[in-house]
């Protein structure tokens, strides 16, 4: 059992590269996503309480809110950031059905829509609504950001 | 060209879907401090002392701040607002206290142990409270304090921090001459800006007295302004960097964290500290959008002509004016709807009350004035038993008309609202308004309601640009106007580059602003960034062309005034084979010898508003906005009377846009705008308990429109009917789909539920009530 208060060096994958780095065992994976070591702020915070979305990655392909998992939690797990994302169709997407306006949000409903892309043997409409249904966007009026994700989680309707 | 009135995509949008557009809170420099803001938990009670040691004891701990360290008074319009409470506390959330420490942990754990004693003072928990005899005083120094921007017009002893009023005709005369009268009266609660990114400010003050701000703010040139007004400064010392911004809303119009960062730096020697919200406190301590208790009295004819109105609108400003009084004037000036009504009398008052306070929320105050005014037109509707549609065409407002401040409309200054009614019969299939049975206890309707806006800007609003040339003869766009989703720059480059003859990738934008390197933009609110920001880039433009022509005609050896310009070349217009680059202009032009005359080409560009002026005080007269976008909104919707379940089937806009710039952008900006209106309408509003404790301070609790909950249809179409003095005649858009949406809802849903349904938000729950918990 490692030590509760003092840093920790800890391992993990992200986007494809192994990374050490040294956090606080109390530190979240957002905040530690976006501190200096990593500096990776694709993903915002938005409420820090698992409300709004903006701060979801993939801990191995599944979408998580960064801000609700404690990184001792995600050792030696592999994590995707929007950063991790390399012409992935789910951005071309976006930007084919003007799917952002601010682009707070964006990251956060990005990697939603990647993971649903990764499985489009099981996608339909009702499960792209589903898994939407957890991140907030205050620009759009959800329609695009519907058909965006819907072309690449289940394109044949 | 055909640049404008292309869908090109945002020019920021490729580092939008890969996480490389970055935000205040991206861009950290290492070593900042961290600032805590401790929180009030009374919305109503003296500070009899505070205990601030074991805070200031705690590991990493820099600076614990109280209001007894800071003696300034803010406010956009009258200066009662302390940055920290002094003596007492007006709402609960209010900063008390302001701890800086090394790190975010310790700030907090820190600020939890500052304690205060409080003496309880009796709650203003309502706009009736508020308005009672011998009501307790949310400030006993009303009337009293230092006014920034004057009109404002306080009522001393009492909670009443600003009062406007129209006069237009006799409107007692007037509804004695009406056959019909209707009388409203609606009720709505605050509401949230709810911007995902929660506001944040960092500030620094270098040892030669610079103080440098970043900020996601709306007004970066207002920060620099309040903030050298407020702790002296000079101007030019002040230097305010805004990023891109992550939604604003209005509510980024306000000047507050900005104000906290420079007070936390200044005690910790200058350091940089970053001072951010948490969800929680964006809501309960930062500015909501105010609520609003309003009663219409509409008069017409038989005929359903409209003949007087008599309103009276009482706003929720919470604790603090902030630019209430401005909304109060621009409610007055609009408060009739795009209607004709000859005879108007209209008394706007901003209610202290001891909520959290208020600021600009997008459509200034016209969303629950617009409410307000379409229930009582649907109610005319009905007692007259005419076709909404039809009553609001009949009487719209058209060129040649007054406004209720007699400003005269011209085909310039206002759109062609009957041409958007007429749009909108078969966009959304206008059946009448029937209720039409669609199964058991299953009906379907449609509701419909008209908006009108103008800007209500202040008359010496500024805007500018800067065009500097590259070697290669691309330019770069500087403005001051902020980018937080509309796509701000994206419209001022396609400007450019239709007014430069040149592919819009051929323009870079600058991004960020800087109040040191870009021009001046009053603020970027009001969907006033395409006409200001548009006339500038024009004006520029006109300049560069000039100098290019300039520079061209000494090389080419004629007059200016044989040279026009296209393809990145300046020729001889009767003989376009005699041609120099823009590129070998761009630096200076250089002969062939190597002697080189010009230097760079910068196109300097600049706009001031004009005839506006502030209302007059007796009669409320005067001239309050460039010109008036106008646009009818209609939703279709399938209504349970059993559960009073309902589902919004389509929801759709007509809007005369007088020339859209980027078709996409703008049908976007419309489909985001209705599905706010209509959250705000189904869902949103602030809870407040007895004891004015702000209850919902979360989306799990304040509840927003989430995916799958929008209209399973959005319908948006534009008429182009220009206004002259904008660019390409291009109309303000930004703001106004959700404007109407929510009345068209609850215009639809009173006739589904056959009750009045006049209170927001409008959720099962509030249907069953009003309809007297008859099934």
């Amino acid at each position: 059992m490692k030590s509760l208060t003092r840093p920790e060096q800890i391992s993990f994958n992200v986007n494809g590269e192994p990374r050490d780095v040294v956090i606080y065992p109390g530190e979240t994976l957002l905040y530690t996503l976006r501190g200096d070591a990593l500096g990776l702020t694709g993903a915002k915070p938005g409420c820090e309480n698992g409300d709004c979305g903006a701060c979801t990655v993939l801990v191995n392909e599944i979408p998580v809110k960064s801000c609700m998992v404690l990184t001792p939690e995600v050792e030696d797990q592999a994590i995707t950031t929007v950063e991790g994302l390399q012409n992935a169709p789910i951005q071309q997407a976006f930007l084919d059905h003007n799917a952002f306006q601010c682009g707070y949000c964006t990251s956060g409903f990005l990697m939603v829509g990647h993971a649903l892309s990764q499985d489009v043997d099981n996608g339909s409409p009702e499960r792209t609504v589903e898994w939407l249904r957890s991140n907030i966007c205050r620009c759009t009026g959800y329609q695009e950001i519907y058909d965006a994700v819907s072309s690449v989680a289940h394109p044949n309707g | 060209m055909t640049i404008i009135g292309t869908s090109v995509p945002r020019k920021e949008a490729p580092n939008k879907v890969t996480g490389r557009a970055r935000y205040t809170d991206d861009i950290n420099v290492p070593g900042t401090l961290n600032a805590v803001i401790v929180p009030a938990n009374k919305a109503h009670a003296k500070i009899v002392s505070m205990e601030t040691e074991a805070a200031k004891n705690v590991p990493g701990v820099k600076a614990v701040i109280t209001g007894q360290d800071v003696s300034v008074l803010c406010g956009d319009v009258t200066e009662d607002r302390p940055p920290l409470a002094r003596d007492k506390v007006r709402y609960s959330g209010e900063p008390v206290a302001l701890v800086v420490a090394r790190d975010e942990m310790a700030a907090h754990r820190a600020a939890s142990l500052v304690k205060v004693h409080w003496q309880d003072l009796p709650v203003v928990n309502t706009i009736r409270d508020a308005l009672r005899d011998n009501a307790p005083l949310v400030h006993e120094k009303n009337g009293e304090y230092a006014v920034a921007t004057p009109p404002v017009y306080p009522k001393k002893r009492s909670n009443i921090a600003d009062e406007a009023n129209v006069t237009k005709g006799d409107a007692d005369q007037g509804m004695k001459n009406s056959d019909v009268k209707v009388h409203v009266r609606v009720s709505l609660p605050q509401i949230d800006h709810a911007a995902m990114e929660p506001r944040i400010a960092k500030a620094e003050i270098l040892a030669d007295g610079r103080v440098l701000l970043h900020a996601s703010t709306q007004a970066p040139f207002e920060v620099q302004k309040l903030i050298a007004k407020y702790f002296k400064l000079n101007p030019g010392q002040v230097i305010v960097t805004a990023p891109l911004v992550g939604g604003a809303f209005g509510g980024k119009a306000a000047v507050q964290l900005e104000i906290l960062a420079y007070l936390a730096s200044k005690a910790v020697g200058g350091q940089m500290v970053r001072i951010v919200n948490a969800r929680e406190g964006d809501m309960s301590t930062s500015p909501l959008g105010m609520g609003l208790e309003a009663e219409v009295t509409l008069g017409a004819t038989r005929d359903g002509h409209l003949q007087a109105a008599q309103m009276r609108f009482y706003m929720d400003i919470g604790a603090y004016t902030d630019s209430a009084p401005r909304i109060a004037r621009a409610i007055a000036a609009q408060c009739t709807g795009p209607y004709r009504i000859a005879n108007v009398h209209t008394d706007v008052f901003c209610v202290y009350t001891n909520h959290t306070y208020t600021t600009a929320f997008r459509g200034f105050g016209h969303m629950p004035m617009t409410f307000a005014i379409e229930r009582a037109m649907d109610e005319l509707a009905h007692t007259l038993h005419m076709d909404p549609l039809d009553l609001r065409e009949m009487n719209a407002i058209r060129p040649n008309d007054v406004t209720p401040t007699k400003a005269r409309l011209t085909r310039s200054n206002l759109g062609d609202l009957p041409q958007c009614i007429e749009k909108m019969r078969p966009l959304i299939d206008w059946n009448g308004g029937k209720v039409q049975s669609v199964g058991a206890h299953r009906v379907r309707v449609q509701g419909v309601a008209a908006f009108w806006k103008t800007s209500s800007s202040p008359p010496n609003a500024v805007s500018g640009a800067l065009v500097t040339m590259n070697s290669d003869g691309s330019v770069n766009l500087s403005t001051g106007a902020v980018e937080f989703g509309p796509g701000t720059k994206t419209t001022a480059a396609q400007i450019l580059a239709e007014k430069l003859r040149i592919p819009l990738d051929r323009v870079y934008v600058h991004e960020d602003v800087n109040t040191q390197v870009d021009p001046e933009h009053w603020k970027t609110v009001a969907s006033l960034s395409t006409y200001m920001v548009g006339r500038a880039v024009v004006d520029a433009a006109n300049d560069l062309i000039g100098q290019l022509k300039s520079l061209a005609a000494a090389v080419l050896r004629c007059s200016p005034d044989d040279l026009d310009y296209g393809e990145e070349k300046i020729f001889v217009r009767d003989d376009p084979s005699i041609s120099i680059k823009f590129s070998d202009l761009a630096l200076g032009y250089k002969y062939k010898e190597g002697d080189s005359i010009g230097g760079q080409l910068m196109g300097r560009g600049r706009f001031i508003i004009r005839h506006l002026n502030l209302l007059d005080e007796e009669t409320g007269h005067g001239r309050p906005g460039p010109a008036w976008t106008v646009g009818i909104q209609a939703v279709e919707v399938e209504y349970d009377e059993e559960t009073h379940q309902y589902r919004i089937l389509k929801a759709a806009t007509v809007l005369d846009a007088g020339r859209v710039i980027n078709p996409a952008v703008a049908a976007g900006q419309v489909m985001g705008g209705m599905n706010m209106g209509l959250g705000v309408a189904s869902r949103e509003g602030v809870h407040y308990d007895a004891q004015g404790q702000f209850l919902n301070q979360q989306f799990r609790s304040y509840k927003v429109m989430r995916m799958g909950e929008q209209p399973q249809q959005y319908l948006v179409e534009f008429v182009e009917n220009p206004q002259l003095d904008s660019p390409f005649g291009a109309r303000p858009i930004g703001e106004h789909a959700v404007l109407a949406i929510g009345a068209a809802l609850a215009n639809a849903l009173s006739r589904a539920a056959d009750v009045s349904l006049n209170t927001l938000p409008i959720t099962p729950e509030q249907i069953w009530r009003e309809r007297g918990a008859r099934l």
